[in-house]
């Protein structure tokens, strides 16, 4: 814990800083550029959408900047700390206490019910059960998913799940949240419930966000709307003003 | 993390699978229950057949006519008499009592009630060297060996089938024409692990039997008991070079008796049931291998569905140690649950089994430790070393798993 601390910002440097960042899966002719040379800096509370057409890179990516997968080559700095050099414990400290994640395809442990899984990264915070329960809750309702605290997560709807995942990757209030398509299997109506949700994150609590959409109105919540293509940033645009919502 | 948490998770996790934490556990069961319960078994027969062998007396040696099995056919030794058994007494030191011993089969009657039995001749040295004495009345006095009174000491079996519950000393009993004055009723000693029924016989003084039912000199065995274990051997020789002497038997031929110590059957026959405990622990050796096995197999089974959990625990913020702290905690309590069941089911069937089989419980704590030490080893095994690799994996790969 004591070397995740330690992760200070250092000066001006960016929350997130990407340099010639590369990820090749396979070898010879099969190789697939899935990730060829990204350059990117994302600094503290800002609020970036991803786009880009399907497999552009855009979940590999977001794997990378979240400890989850490692780059061919490039570098990575969080908060000025080049990540390849950290042990494998201390990125693990690293997402524990500051990413949270959601998953394209929410990854929620299937036998165990909602709750448990919104307190399973409190669990590995070392919150106590009541602590850990209360959090959990709070964070089920604010996804809208009161009433469903016991059903495990095989017997919810995608939908559900999804709503669920992101329940679970901002009830510990991470310093930044990376959410793969957190609306994608939502209606409307609950998609922007969610995106209100994630931008009063941002606004009041000052989180940053990084999330991949296909939706134009869903980018419009965001500050800044980056494009992939082919594995590589082919646009990357400020918002002067938030998007027209609604 | 702390470990009541690693402990209450991996609680929840066995609950929550309960098939496949019963089905390792099963296998844990299984496997030390067979272990024990073949051990034991043949433990208990091992020690049942040599205590048998040990109650035909202590320190015995038995002087038969007869060579060993190279005599040709046809060639009949000649029998003892009492003479040859008088001067092993005399003549060999380290000889507590010698018994000549002959017998006969015969039906004894009483009353309405008769009962084909064995007729043994011999005297009070009988009862010492088979460790035996009466329950009721007593045993021979001087004058009725002497005389060769018609007098006798029964079996406890001959007792109930002639008498029933009636008292028989004082009463007389027939058999060949010889009408016989019951003077004492032997200890129970139940029933040879050859099943041969040691309580029917009839025992009459040596000098009745000879003049009274064979009419010859004749002895068929001579008993004799050395006075401690280590002097068996030397008891044994010593009674071989007696009775070639008396046997007029020159140097460099076979001899036309045998003299068998006890021990050295008991040794055979603690090897033979050595081999046999052996067998069955083999065989349940394997019982353990495949309780392994399924252990193993229930394990692997799981290792992609376990795979993609630890990817989201180490996604979510656990480490390594974390991950196996908790798998390591769920092992070790399956494999406890299993171990102590597989205990009590084992010595349950060794008890169960060895009342129905006659033989006595024995309590073997190596072989127990044994057993639960392998089973859980291999429930901890393989239920830590899948979590070990896959939580050294990049957590997205261990997302993907597959
Ligand atoms: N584990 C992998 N092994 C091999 N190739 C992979 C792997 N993961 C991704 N790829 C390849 O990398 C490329 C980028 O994939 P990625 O998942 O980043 O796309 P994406 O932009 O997220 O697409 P989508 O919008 O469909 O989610 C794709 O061509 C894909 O086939
Ligand atoms: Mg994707």
């Amino acid at each position: 814990m004591t070397n995740a601390r330690r992760i200070k910002a250092t000066g001006s440097s960016p929350l997130i800083r990407l340099r010639g960042l590369t990820k090749v899966y396979g070898q010879g002719e099969a190789a697939v550029h899935a990730l060829a040379g990204i350059d990117l800096d994302i600094h503290d509370g800002e609020f970036v959408a991803v786009m880009g057409p399907s497999g552009s890179g855009k979940s590999t990516c977001m794997n990378i900047i979240g400890c989850l997968d490692v780059p061919t080559s490039g570098e990575y700095h969080f908060r000025g700390v080049e990540v390849d050099s950290l042990s494998s414990n201390q990125q693990a400290l690293l997402r524990r206490h500051y990413l949270g994640f959601v998953f394209q395809g929410f990854n929620l442990l299937r036998r165990t019910t909602a709750l448990e899984n919104v307190e399973l990264p409190l669990l590995y915070r070392g919150f106590g059960s009541s602590e850990r329960r209360e959090l959990a809750l709070a964070a089920l309702d604010s996804v809208g998913l009161t009433g469903w605290e016991t059903h495990t997560a095989s017997e919810l709807s995608g939908g559900q799940q999804q709503r669920v995942a992101v329940a679970r990757a901002i009830v510990t209030r991470p310093a930044v949240l990376l959410a793969d398509e957190p609306t994608g299997n939502l209606d409307s109506t609950h998609g922007r419930e969610i995106m209100d949700l994630l931008t009063e994150f941002n606004v009041s609590l000052g989180i940053t966000i990084i999330m991949v959409t296909h939706e134009p109105y869903m980018a419009a919540y965001a500050q800044r709307e980056i494009h992939f293509l082919d594995g590589r940033i082919q646009q990357d645009e400020a918002r002067s003003l938030r998007g027209v919502r609604r | 993390m702390i470990i009541s948490n690693a402990l209450s998770l991996a609680v929840r996790e066995i609950r929550r699978n309960l098939l496949r934490s019963g089905l390792t556990t099963l296998g844990v069961v299984i496997g030390i229950a067979a272990v024990i319960a073949m051990v034991n078994l043949g433990e208990g027969a091992t020690t049942r057949v040599t205590g048998d062998i040990a109650s035909l007396g202590r320190n015995l040696i038995i002087v038969s006519p007869g060579g060993d099995h190279n005599s040709g056919p046809g060639t009949t030794a000649p029998p003892f008499d009492v003479a040859d058994a008088e001067s092993i007494a005399r003549e060999i030191p380290g000889v507590v009592a010698v018994a000549a011993v002959s017998s006969q089969l015969a039906v004894a009657v009483y009353g309405n009630a008769n009962w084909p039995t064995s007729v043994l001749g011999t005297d009070n040295a009988y009862f010492d060297v088979r460790e035996w004495s009466v329950e009721r009345g007593r045993v021979f006095d001087a004058g009725e060996l002497q005389a060769g009174k018609a007098v006798c000491v029964i079996g406890e079996t001959v007792a109930l089938e002639l008498f029933g519950f009636q008292d028989p000393i004082g009463a007389s009993i027939r058999f060949h024409k010889l009408s016989c004055k019951v003077i004492g009723v032997l200890d129970a000693k139940g029933q040879s692990s050859f099943g041969q029924d040691q309580d029917d016989l009839i025992i009459l003084p040596l000098r009745t039997f000879q003049r009274r039912l064979t009419g010859n000199q004749d002895v068929a065995l001579i008993f004799v008991s050395a006075r401690s274990g280590q002097l068996t051997g030397k008891v044994q020789q010593d009674v071989t070079a007696l009775m070639r002497e008396r046997r007029h038997i020159p140097p460099g031929q076979q001899s036309n008796f045998q003299v068998s110590d006890m021990k050295e059957i008991v040794n055979m026959v603690e090897s033979a049931t050595g081999i046999l405990t052996a067998l069955l622990g083999a065989i349940a050796g394997i019982s353990l291998l495949v309780g392994g096995i399924g252990i193993m197999n229930i394990m692997l089974v799981s290792v992609t569905e376990r795979t993609q959990e630890i990817g989201i625990r180490l996604a979510i913020g656990a480490m390594e140690r974390d991950v196996l702290m908790q798998f390591l905690v769920e092992a070790m309590v399956l494999s406890s649950i299993g171990g102590i069941f597989g205990v009590g089911l084992g010595l349950a069937c060794s008890a169960i089994v060895g009342h129905y089989l006659d033989t006595p419980f024995v309590f073997n704590p190596l072989i127990i430790i044994v057993a639960v030490g392998f089973s859980c080893l291999v429930g901890v095994v393989f239920g830590y070393m899948p979590a070990r690799r896959a939580a050294r994996l990049n957590p997205i790969d261990a997302l993907r798993h597959e």
